[in-house]
C-alpha cells in the first residue's frame, strides 16, 4: 500500500512538533525516518497510525484520502504501529494478549487464534508460547508478538517506533530479516532509528526530520556524514577518549551471589578501580539488572561480600552507599529516577540545598540556570521533569549527582537517546572517570559497551563470564557470547576468587 | 454445640455474605476498569436506608431494591462524571461521596427508624434443598443469596472467558493499550463504574430487606462493611471468584466471633464484634507480605531451601493491582 503524507502539522500547546511534513512511502519499500530527540517522528507516527489526530494536512492511501479516528480505526484500514514501548498487557497471557482487541461476537475462538499465531509466528521464525505470561516474556519477544498480531489482523503498512532499543543481537537480526520478508510481500514499512548502521543495513530509503521539519531524504547506499548532518545541522565526529589512569579499588566484588525465582547468579568476583568502566552485557533479564542492583545495595545478595572503598557494606542499604559517595542512575528515568510533577528548580534544590528548612527561591532560580547551562538542558528552571525529553532528562540525572561521587552505577546510559547526546552524556561520564568516580553500567548497546568500558562482564544462561578487557573484543565477537556461542570459554569454571581478581587493563 | 446448629449457623454466613458479595463484585469490576470508588460504604448505607423506605412506603419489595440499585448507580455516575470527565482526583472524590452518603443515609433515614418493613421471603428450591449438608447449607435461602452465587460466576467468566472481559482487563492495566485495541476507554469506564456502582447498591437492601432486615439508623451495623468490601476486592487480587471467597471468609468470621463469645466470658462484646475487622486486615498483610521490601530481604537471608519454599507460596498469594487503576487517561 502506498503511504502519502500532506502538509502534516502538529501543536502540542506552544510546541510545533510537525511543521508541514509531505513525504510519499511507495509498497513494498522499507522507509527509514532518521531524527534526533524531539524531531518529532514519534509523533508524526502517531498521526499517520490514527493514535493522534493532524492540525493540519492529508493522509493518503493508494491515491484515496483518509482520516482516522481511532487507532483501531486505522488498523482496519491497514495501518499498525509498534509502539516505542509495546503496547501490551504484561499481566495477561500471549494469547490473551493476542484476542485482546480482535474483532468478532462474544466470545473470542481461542483455538482459532492459537493456530493462527503459531503459523504466522512460524512463518517468521519467532517461537512464541501462547500460554506463556507477557511479563515472562523479552522486549524482543514482545515485539514479534504485536508483529504477529498486526499482521494477523490484516496490517498492510506497519510502523516500527525505535524497535532495536532492548533487543539482543540475535533478535535484532530476527527483526530485520522479517522486515525484509515483509517489504516484499509488497507490505510498506516504516522504521523509525537513532542509529545510522541501522538504516544502512535495512533501509531503502531514509527521510531525515529535524525540529518538526522534513529536512531531506534519501535512497541507499547512503553518504553518513551527510545524513548525519541533516539530522543535527552540523557535523558530529566521534572520537575514542583518551584512556583514564587508574586509581585505587573503589568496588570489589567477592563471589557475589544474586538470585530471583528464576534466576541463579553466583560467583561473581570483581574489583573495579578509580576512572575505570565495567560493562555488563546480555539479554534482557539475564541478571545483569540485579547484579548492578546487588552491587549498589538496591537489593541484598543472598551470598559473597560487596566492599566499597575498603568498608564491608554487605546487605547494606542504598541510602548507606548513597552517603559514602555512590550514586544508582535507573534506566527508567520517570518512575525512579526523577519525580515527574517537580520542575528543574525543585530537583536541583532537592540535591543541593542541605541546610535550612524553607525552600530559597533566589537561589534555586540560580542553580537550576546554572545546571541548564552546564548540562545543557532544554527547558527553564520552572519546566517539570515530565515534559523534557529523554535526552534531558538524562541530562538533569546527571546535573543532578553530587560533584564528589566515587562511584556510579548505571542502566542503560543512553537507551533512546540520539547521537549527539548519547556522545555528551559519555563525555560527562568519562570527565567524572577522570576526577577520580568508577562506572559501573549495563547496556544492551553493544557498540556502546566496546566503546566505553575498560572490561565486560557478559551474562548468559544463569552464568557470568569473567571480566574481558574491552579491546580484546568486537561487536561480533560480543553478540555471539550474548548469545551463548563460546561463551563457555569465557566463564570461570573452577572460580576461586584470585583467578578473576584486579586483571584491570 | 450440635452438627445441626452448626450447620445453620453455616447456612448463616452464606446469607450474611450475600450483600458483601456484591459490593466486592462490583467494586472489582469497577477497578478492573481503572476506576476506584472509595464511595461504598455510604453507597451501601444510603441505599440501605433508602431501598428500605421505598420498599415499606409503597409495599412493594422489588421496588425497593429497584432504588437501591439506582442510589448505588447514581453516586458511581457522580464518582464517573468529577473523575472521568472533571478529572478529579478519584481518592479524594470518592472519599467524600463516602462520608456525604452516609451522613446523608442516617439523616434522611431518621423516620423511618425502628419500623416494621417488607422482607424477601425464603424460596427453598425444590430437589437441591435435599442434598444432605450442601442443600441446607446453599439451597435454602431467598433468591438474592442465588443471585450472588449465580454473579459470581458470571462476573468471572465475564473477566477472563470473553471478548469484552478481555478489554476489560485491558482497560485497568494500560489504557492506551485497550485504546489501541479499539476501546473508548472513557466510556467503558464510565459504564463499568456504573454498573459497579449499582452491584454495590444492590448490598445495601440486600441487607435492609432480608439478612438484616428494618432500618436501626446508626446502630443498623452495616458501617465498615463497604471498607471490608473494598479490602476484599484488593485481597481478592481483582478476581471475582477470590473476592467471593474472601467475602465468605468475612462472614464467617463474624459468625465465630459470636459463637465463642459465650466461652469467653472475660472479653467484652464489643471487642469480639469488631473482631472481625482487624483479622480482615492481618489477612491482607499476609497476603501481601511477599511485596515488602524488608521481606525481600529477610528472604535473602536464609538457607536456600527454605527460601524457596517460602518465596513461592508468598508469589502465589501476591497480588499486583491493575497497572492503570486509579489514573487518568487522555486519548491525546
Ligand atoms: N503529548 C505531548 N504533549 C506535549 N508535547 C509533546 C507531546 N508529545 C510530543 N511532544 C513534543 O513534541 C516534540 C516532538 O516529540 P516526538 O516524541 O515526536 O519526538 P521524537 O522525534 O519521537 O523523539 P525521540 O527520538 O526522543 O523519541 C517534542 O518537543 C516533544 O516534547
Ligand atoms: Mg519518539
Amino acid at each position: 500500500m502506498q503511504v502519502e503524507l500532506r502538509n502534516i502539522h502538529k501543536f502540542f500547546g506552544p510546541v510545533h512538533a510537525n511543521r508541514g511534513i509531505t513525504l510519499t512511502i511507495p509498497a513494498g519499500t522499507i522507509q527509514g525516518l532518521l531524527g534526533e530527540n524531539g524531531a518529532g517522528k514519534s509523533t508524526l507516527m502517531k498521526i499517520l497510525s490514527g493514535f493522534i489526530r493532524p492540525d493540519q494536512g492529508e493522509i493518503r492511501l493508494d491515491g484515496q484520502s483518509v482520516t482516522f479516528h481511532s487507532p483501531a480505526d486505522a488498523l482496519a484500514q491497514g495501518i499498525g504501529m509498534l509502539h516505542q514501548d509495546p503496547l501490551d498487557f504484561p499481566p495477561m497471557r500471549v494469547l490473551d494478549n493476542f484476542v485482546t482487541g480482535s474483532p468478532g461476537g462474544l466470545l473470542p475462538d481461542r483455538e482459532d487464534a492459537r493456530q493462527a499465531l503459531l503459523s504466522i509466528s512460524q512463518q517468521f521464525g519467532f517461537s512464541l508460547d501462547p500460554d506463556a505470561y507477557v511479563d515472562t516474556l523479552t522486549v524482543g519477544e514482545r515485539q514479534q508478538l504485536e508483529i504477529v498480531r498486526l499482521l494477523w489482523l490484516g496490517a498492510r503498512v506497519l510502523i516500527f517506533d525505535e524497535p532495536t532499543t532492548g533487543i539482543s543481537a540475535q533478535q535484532r537480526q530476527k527483526l530485520f530479516a522479517a522486515l525484509r520478508r515483509l517489504a516484499d510481500e509488497g507490505r510498506t514499512i516504516i522504521f523509525v532509528t537513532h542509529k545510522l548502521e541501522e538504516v544502512q543495513a535495512l533501509c531503502h530509503r531514509v527521510a531525515v526530520l529535524r525540529a518538526g521539519e522534513l529536512v531531506g531524504t534519501a535512497d541507499a547506499p547512503y553518504d553518513l556524514d551527510r545524513l548525519v548532518e541533516m539530522m543535527f545541522g552540523k557535523v558530529i565526529s566521534v572520537g575514542r577518549a583518551d584512556p583514564v589512569p587508574l586509581g585505587e579499588t573503589v568496588l570489589a566484588l567477592e563471589d557475589l551471589a544474586v538470585e530471583d525465582h528464576r534466576l541463579n547468579i553466583r560467583g561473581v568476583t570483581l574489583n573495579i578501580r578509580a576512572g575505570e568502566v565495567v560493562g555488563l552485557a546480555g539479554m534482557e533479564g539475564s541478571g545483569q539488572r540485579r547484579l548492578l542492583r546487588a552491587a549498589a545495595g538496591l537489593i541484598r545478595p543472598t551470598g559473597g561480600r560487596v566492599r566499597f572503598l575498603g568498608r564491608d557494606m554487605t546487605g547494606r542499604p542504598y541510602l548507606d552507599f548513597h552517603r559514602a559517595g555512590a550514586a544508582y542512575i535507573p534506566a527508567d528515568r520517570m518512575t525512579e529516577g526523577l519525580f515527574p510533577d517537580l520542575t528543574i528548580a525543585e530537583h536541583v534544590a532537592l540535591a543541593r540545598q542541605r541546610v535550612g528548612f524553607f525552600l530559597r527561591a533566589e537561589a534555586m532560580r540560580a542553580w537550576a540556570q546554572e545546571a541548564i547551562r552546564h548540562f545543557s538542558i532544554r527547558g527553564r528552571p520552572e519546566t517539570p521533569a515530565r515534559a523534557l525529553s529523554g535526552g534531558n532528562q538524562q541530562r538533569l540525572l546527571l546535573a543532578l549527582m553530587r560533584p564528589d561521587l566515587r562511584l556510579i552505577f548505571m542502566e542503560h546510559p543512553t537507551r533512546g537517546l540520539d547521537l549527539e547526546s548519547a556522545l555528551w552524556i559519555w563525555g560527562q561520564l568519562k570527565n567524572r572517570c577522570r576526577q577520580g568516580a568508577a562506572l559501573f553500567f549495563m547496556s544492551s548497546d553493544l557498540e556502546e559497551l566496546l566503546n566505553y568500558s575498560d572490561r565486560v562482564l557478559v551474562f548468559f544462561g544463569g552464568r557470568v563470564s569473567r571480566p574481558l578487557p574491552a579491546t580484546e573484543l568486537d561487536v561480533e565477537k560480543l553478540g555471539q557470547l550474548i548469545g551463548g556461542y563460546g561463551f563457555d570459554r569465557v566463564v570461570n569454571t573452577a572460580a576461586p576468587a584470585a583467578h578473576t581478581e584486579g586483571e584491570a587493563a | 454445640m450440635t452438627w445441626d446448629t452448626i450447620l445453620t449457623g453455616l447456612a448463616g454466613v452464606v446469607a450474611m455474605a450475600t450483600p458483601v458479595v456484591f459490593a466486592t463484585l462490583g467494586e472489582t469490576l469497577t477497578e478492573r476498569a481503572g476506576v476506584i470508588n472509595l464511595s461504598v460504604n455510604g453507597t451501601i448505607l444510603l441505599a440501605a436506608m433508602g431501598g428500605f423506605a421505598a420498599a415499606l412506603t409503597t409495599d412493594n419489595l422489588w421496588l425497593g431494591f429497584g432504588v437501591g440499585m439506582l442510589i448505588g448507580g447514581v453516586v458511581a455516575a457522580l464518582l464517573a462524571f468529577t473523575s472521568l470527565s472533571l478529572k478529579q482526583s478519584q481518592i479524594a472524590v470518592g472519599f467524600v461521596l463516602a462520608l456525604l452518603t452516609r451522613d446523608l443515609a442516617y439523616y434522611l433515614g431518621n423516620p423511618f427508624v425502628g419500623k416494621q418493613g417488607p422482607r424477601v421471603p425464603v424460596m427453598t428450591l425444590p430437589g437441591l434443598s435435599r442434598i444432605p449438608v450442601l442443600g441446607a447449607l446453599l439451597f435454602d435461602h431467598d433468591p438474592l443469596t442465588y443471585l450472588s452465587i449465580v454473579l459470581i460466576f458470571v462476573t468471572w467468566f465475564w473477566v477472563y472467558k470473553t471478548r469484552p472481559g478481555l478489554i476489560l482487563q485491558g482497560l485497568g492495566e494500560r489504557p492506551a493499550a485497550a485504546y489501541a485495541r479499539g476501546a473508548n476507554v472513557r466510556l467503558q469506564r464510565y459504564v463499568y463504574t456504573i454498573l459497579g456502582g449499582m452491584l454495590v447498591g444492590l448490598a445495601g437492601p440486600t441487607y435492609s430487606l432480608s439478612v438484616k432486615a428494618g432500618w436501626k439508623g446508626t446502630i443498623s451495623g452495616l458501617d465498615g462493611i463497604g471498607w471490608i468490601a473494598l479490602a476484599l476486592t484488593i485481597f481478592g487480587a481483582w478476581n471475582p471468584l477470590r473476592g467471593a471467597v474472601g467475602a465468605y471468609l468475612f462472614a464467617l468470621l463474624q459468625w465465630l466471633s459470636l459463637v465463642v463469645q459465650p466461652y469467653l466470658p472475660d472479653v467484652p462484646t464489643q471487642v469480639l464484634q469488631v473482631a472481625p475487622f482487624p483479622l480482615m486486615i492481618l489477612t491482607l498483610l499476609l497476603v501481601n507480605i511477599g511485596n515488602t521490601e524488608w521481606m525481600k530481604r529477610t528472604l535473602a537471608g536464609l538457607p536456600p531451601d527454605a527460601r524457596h519454599t517460602v518465596a513461592r507460596i508468598l508469589r502465589a498469594m501476591q497480588v499486583t493491582p491493575p497497572a492503570g487503576l486509579g489514573r487518568a487517561f487522555e486519548e491525546e
